[in-house]
């Protein structure tokens, strides 16, 4: 039995029954449960939206992993988030290709549109702007993307539009 | 061997080690972080990079990282042709470092500053931000400063792969990278205190010694040894203005190496303590108030008491003091001032290592062990130091792996990897789980007495002349088959138990499956633990006669003289109290403050480790001679000088003669004649500072220098220091290397034995090939009640350490521990305290580990008498229960799911 330690006042969520569900089906891929982390967390991500200390320990428990080991493969990685976002994460590309095509005017658009700076999101906690180095999309760079969603050859014009989108989605 | 050839010149190199190490052991100053001779190579720094010719004629090579390479035959190297390389890397890992060195604790013992320096990289270009992080509270014992981490990942391979700690890991990547908790709160591991030497900068750092800072060249210091257990780990204490600062590690190939748990390392501030005994007392009566005495007198009044008075003797005072109150009162006066009980299972434990054909093993033993049992012994919480190599012993199997594919030893990530989480069998039988549960192949929870059985089953099962017993389930039959058969199976097998128990039934089995282990040269390794630092030079100092405790106080004297021992610790309460009121004439010689000094008409104040010297002899039987590391008040005096008018040397000389088995204790040092160029070593760094005006505050006239008890240092930073001559190596330091990492200059080979130091003399030795069997005994317990088992704390059950803030901070009150199912039955909620029997009440722990009507009771603890236990007691519910104000049960780290207790 691993040594979790109530030094800590937190408590572990419970994980929902898909959670479980799907945590469960990547196990069967490896020889050990404790190897399923990082899938367990994106599974987690998937359903609510980020990893909460209270995720992060539901998970520790449920695959007898120390929060510890757990916490440095969430923080490693950067699409693990480990603080709140919105309801959309737009990802702007800000590699060579893009920078050269002007991404920087892109994401002072994006900036002024909803008033959000790399890292933020907005009140209505419908976005959250964040850089990511290459999106693999250079040859229609400039490039971002909005949830699972690939956006390629960017202008102002059709960032306004894209935004607009997911307002009238919501 | 091979013969290779750096900057031109030919060295003759050992393959087995790497390139780094081998530099090293042949004096060269190559740079480095990340390795460790402890704990290997990863390559991840850059550091020691040389460059590598291909064959004669290559004049440009290539660069390769020495700590991953496997020196060849007839190689070409050079160390000279990649220092631009290594002030480049240097550089890298300095952009983000502050230029904090004046304010850091780890200033002036720094390896980050000696190999900045040694890497010639002396002026720093980058002018960007650097990268801030924030630090954590980590506890009493460690202070955290993230900004100085350079990412060499030391701590993290000790941390979590050396020492087996799991709440503390690297996070983030790149700039970001961090090393600490997920969560802010103390370490729980229980050596977290080596952190402070393996980070090579101040990201890890004393807490308690940056209480009352000082810089290393400042501190003066000897070479001593731990009293916190019976390992009897090798410290380096350092003392400035009259006050212990700090203990650091002292490397003894054999014994500590260069690891010490949080008690030896925290654990010694008592000797600062507001409750030490600062002068002298007298009283005429036992309500009488006490008025102080001066020295002189005191010691006039010990010796008119001594003409008819019993002596009664400490296991954790020296030899020398033991034997000064022996000669005092008279052999046939003198006891030896611990239990019946234990004083028998250290006659035992002498007569197996002496007759049995067994290995008796030392910490390095036990590292190199590859199955290993424990039976009854919670080694983390008794003997830590050993419960760290019982860590390594499970790693054989991996580096027996890699050895079989050819891997170097030191190439620590490819044999992690290999290894996977294949350990080495290790296997416990214990009333509860413990902390080394996380390695164990089974830990089977079983009382001490039944522990036995099952051991002598084992003895049985390997050899069936041993005796055989009956009574033991189809489960634990087949375990006991699995454990022979592993035991048999191993190249060296290893077989742990000790005293802590109060189960002499253990020993018997143990010492049993260890004879029955050995055939022809082959002899199993065994480690019998004793409780205290000088457990077994007591018991070697009765030589094998039963005087204990319960004798002493039945003896009908008038007059006692206790010697740095509080009896209350030892007896039932009752009892001491009886044989208290029984005399006219009660004289305590101690360091602290306790129940027994306080009944006392005559208190010595004795001086304590740091401010004496003497002899201790360990669990193994290796007596090992601590330095005094500074002179105390004329008041206070060493316990062996209070009770003989003798010089030091000639007290230690009469014991080696008088005592059978003991007469390698004159050899421990130098002796008196000591000298280097004639010069005595120096307790005082040569860069000491402040010496003429330090105590202006007093006197403006410097004192004349304070003379030595046994004459081979001196209190002084006059004389050679011990980079001429190790013989009394103390604080290691070699020109440009400042930091512990100097201590590679003292060794035979980087990470080998120090060339002239002493590693101690073992006392005990054997060469029987007899087998000679313990009857199994019928220990059935048949007492009605709640059958009691004792519970150790690393931090808290150890008397002296008890008094030190940092080690009070990670202890709690007294507790019991309860099984879920009595707890239901006594009708326990969480706020509940217990009444166990008329011992008085404490707070509960419910663990699922133990087994339904037994009862683990805290030792040492304040709040209830382990002593004044009975073998089984009644437990109820207590009335108007208030948790006391010291019960911390977030301090009680326990290795199975504790169920909502009392918190």
């Amino acid at each position: 039995m691993t040594n979790i330690i109530a030094s800590t006042a937190l408590k572990a969520r419970q994980l929902t029954e898909e959670e479980i569900h799907e945590i469960e089906h990547e196990k069967t891929h490896y020889p050990y449960a404790q190897a399923v982390g990082l899938e367990a967390l994106k599974i987690v991500q998937k359903y609510q939206g980020w990893v909460s200390d209270e995720s992060l320990l539901a998970v520790s428990e449920y695959l007898d992993i120390p929060p510890d080991d757990l916490e440095g493969v969430a923080t490693f990685f950067n699409m693990i988030f480990r603080r709140p976002v919105g309801k959309n994460v737009i990802l702007l590309c800000d590699s060579v290709a893009c920078w050269m095509l002007g991404c920087d005017d892109l994401k002072a658009h994006i900036t002024s549109t909803l008033g959000i700076d790399y890292g933020e999101t907005t009140e209505d906690d419908m976005f959250t702007l964040i850089p990511v180095p290459c999106l693999g999309d250079c040859d229609k760079a400039p490039s971002m993307m909005v949830g699972r969603e690939l956006y390629r050859n960017l202008t102002n014009e059709k960032i306004d539009q894209i935004i607009a989108g997911y307002k009238a989605k919501a | 061997m091979a013969s290779i050839t750096i900057d031109g010149k030919v060295f003759e190199v050992d393959v087995k080690n790497n390139l780094l190490q081998e530099c090293l052991s042949h004096a060269m100053d190559l740079p480095y972080f990340c390795w460790h001779p402890s704990m290997g190579s990863v390559g991840s720094c850059r550091q020691c990079a040389v460059i590598e010719y291909a064959n004669e004629e290559d004049e440009k090579g290539r660069l390769v990282m020495a700590c991953m390479t496997e020196p060849r035959e007839g190689a070409r190297y050079s160390i000279a042709a990649a220092s631009k390389f290594r002030a480049q890397a240097i550089e890298s890992i300095m952009i983000n470092h502050p230029h904090d060195c004046p304010v850091c604790e780890e200033g002036g013992e720094c390896h980050l500053q000696d190999m900045t320096v040694m890497s010639g990289h002396t002026y720093r270009r980058y002018d960007g931000k650097k990268k801030t992080h924030n630090n954590q509270y980590l506890g009493p014992f460690i202070n955290h400063e993230m900004n100085r981490c350079i990412t060499c990942y030391r701590c993290v391979r000790y941390y979590k792969d050396y020492a087996g700690g799991t709440d503390f890991g690297p996070q983030a990547s790149h700039d970001n990278t961090y090393f600490g908790r997920w969560q802010e709160g103390p370490l729980e591991s229980e050596f977290s205190g080596n952190l402070v030497e393996v980070c090579p900068t101040g990201v890890f750092t004393d807490k308690p010694f940056s209480k009352h800072y000082s810089r290393k060249w400042d501190l003066q210091s000897s070479p001593s040894v731990c009293t916190g257990c019976s390992v009897g780990c090798n410290t380096n204490p350092g003392e400035r203005y009259g006050t212990l600062r700090r203990i650091v590690n002292r490397f003894n190939d054999e014994v500590n190496g260069y690891f010490l748990c949080d008690k030896g390392r925290f654990g010694a501030e008592f000797v600062n303590s507001s409750e030490r005994i600062p002068v002298n007392m007298m009283r005429d009566s036992h309500n009488a108030a006490p008025i102080q005495i001066e020295p002189d007198a005191a010691k006039e009044a010990l010796k008119n008491a001594a003409k008819s008075a019993v002596g009664i003797g400490s296991p954790r005072a020296s030899m020398e003091a033991n034997f000064a109150l022996r000669e005092l009162v008279g052999e046939e006066n003198f006891y030896a001032g611990i239990a019946t009980e234990e004083l028998d299972m250290l006659n035992k434990i002498i007569d197996i290592y002496q007759s049995k054909p067994v290995k008796i093993a030392s910490v390095k033993d036990i590292e190199s062990s590859d199955a290993v049992l424990i039976l009854g012994e919670d080694l983390t919480n008794t003997a830590a130091r050993l419960a760290l190599g019982v860590r390594q012993s499970v790693k054989n199997l991996g580096r027996q792996m890699g050895a079989d594919l050819n891997f170097p030893i030191w190439h620590d990530a490819a044999i992690r990897q290999l290894a996977m989480d294949k350990l080495s069998p290790l296997y416990i039988l214990s009333p509860h789980t413990t902390r080394l549960d996380d390695i164990a192949h089974t830990t089977h929870i079983s009382s001490a007495a039944h522990s036995a059985k099952i051991g002598m089953a084992i003895a049985h099962a390997i050899d069936s002349t041993a005796p055989d017993v009956a009574g033991l389930s189809k489960e634990e039959k087949a375990l006991v088959n699995e454990i022979a058969e592993s035991l048999k199976s191993a190249k060296q097998a290893l077989i742990i138990s000790g005293t802590s128990s109060l189960e002499p039934a253990l020993l018997d089995a143990a010492s049993n499956i260890a004879t029955a282990l050995q055939s022809g040269d082959d002899k199993a390794n065994l480690a019998l633990v004793s409780s205290e630092s000088n457990s077994m030079g007591l018991a070697l100092m009765m030589q094998g006669n039963a005087k204990s405790l319960e004798q002493a106080m039945s003896a009908s004297s008038k007059t006692a003289i206790v010697l740095e021992n509080d009896l209350y610790r030892r007896a039932p309460s009752a009892d001491v109290d009886a044989f208290v009121n029984s005399l006219d004439n009660l004289l305590v010689l101690d360091h602290l403050k306790n129940r027994t000094g306080e009944q006392a008409n005559l208190v010595l104040a004795a001086a304590t480790f740091a401010e004496s010297s003497g002899t201790f002899v360990n669990y193994e039987g290796r007596a090992q001679h601590y330095y005094s590391t500074f002179k105390s008040d004329s008041n206070i005096r060493s316990s062996a000088l209070w009770l003989s008018d003798k010089h030091f040397n000639e007290i230690t000389a009469a014991c080696a003669v008088a005592i059978a088995n003991c007469g390698a204790i004159a050899e421990l040092t130098p002796g008196e004649n000591y000298n280097f160029a004639g010069l005595k070593a120096p307790r005082q760094h040569h860069r000491y500072s402040g010496r003429t005006s330090m105590r202006a505050n007093i006197s403006v006239h410097e004192p004349k220098q304070e003379q030595d008890e046994d004459g081979v240092m001196v209190y002084s930073m006059e004389g050679v220091p011990a980079i001429k001559d190790a013989a009394v190596l103390n604080s290691p330091w070699a020109p440009g290397w400042n930091s512990n990492q100097s201590l590679f200059k003292f060794q035979e080979f980087a990470g080998g034995p120090l060339k002239q130091a002493s590693n101690g003399q073992r006392l005990l030795s054997n060469n029987s090939a007899e087998k000679t069997w313990y009857e199994a005994g019928n220990s059935d317990d048949t007492s009605e009640g709640y059958k009691v088992f004792p519970l150790y704390h690393l931090f808290g059950s150890e008397e002296l350490s008890a008094y030190t803030p940092a080690i009070q901070e990670k202890a709690t009150s007294a507790y019991v521990s309860l099984s879920p199912e009595d707890a239901a039955k006594l009708g326990l909620q969480a706020s509940d305290g217990v009444q166990v029997e008329h011992n008085g009440a404490v707070p509960f722990i419910v663990r699922e580990s133990i087994q339904p009507g037994t009862v683990g009771v805290s030792v040492g603890l304040k709040g209830l008498n382990f002593q004044d236990m009975s073998a089984a007691v009644s437990l109820d519910k207590a009335a108007d229960w208030k948790n006391p104000e010291l019960w911390r049960a977030a301090n009680i780290i326990v290795s199975d799911k504790r169920v909502e207790g009392a918190d």
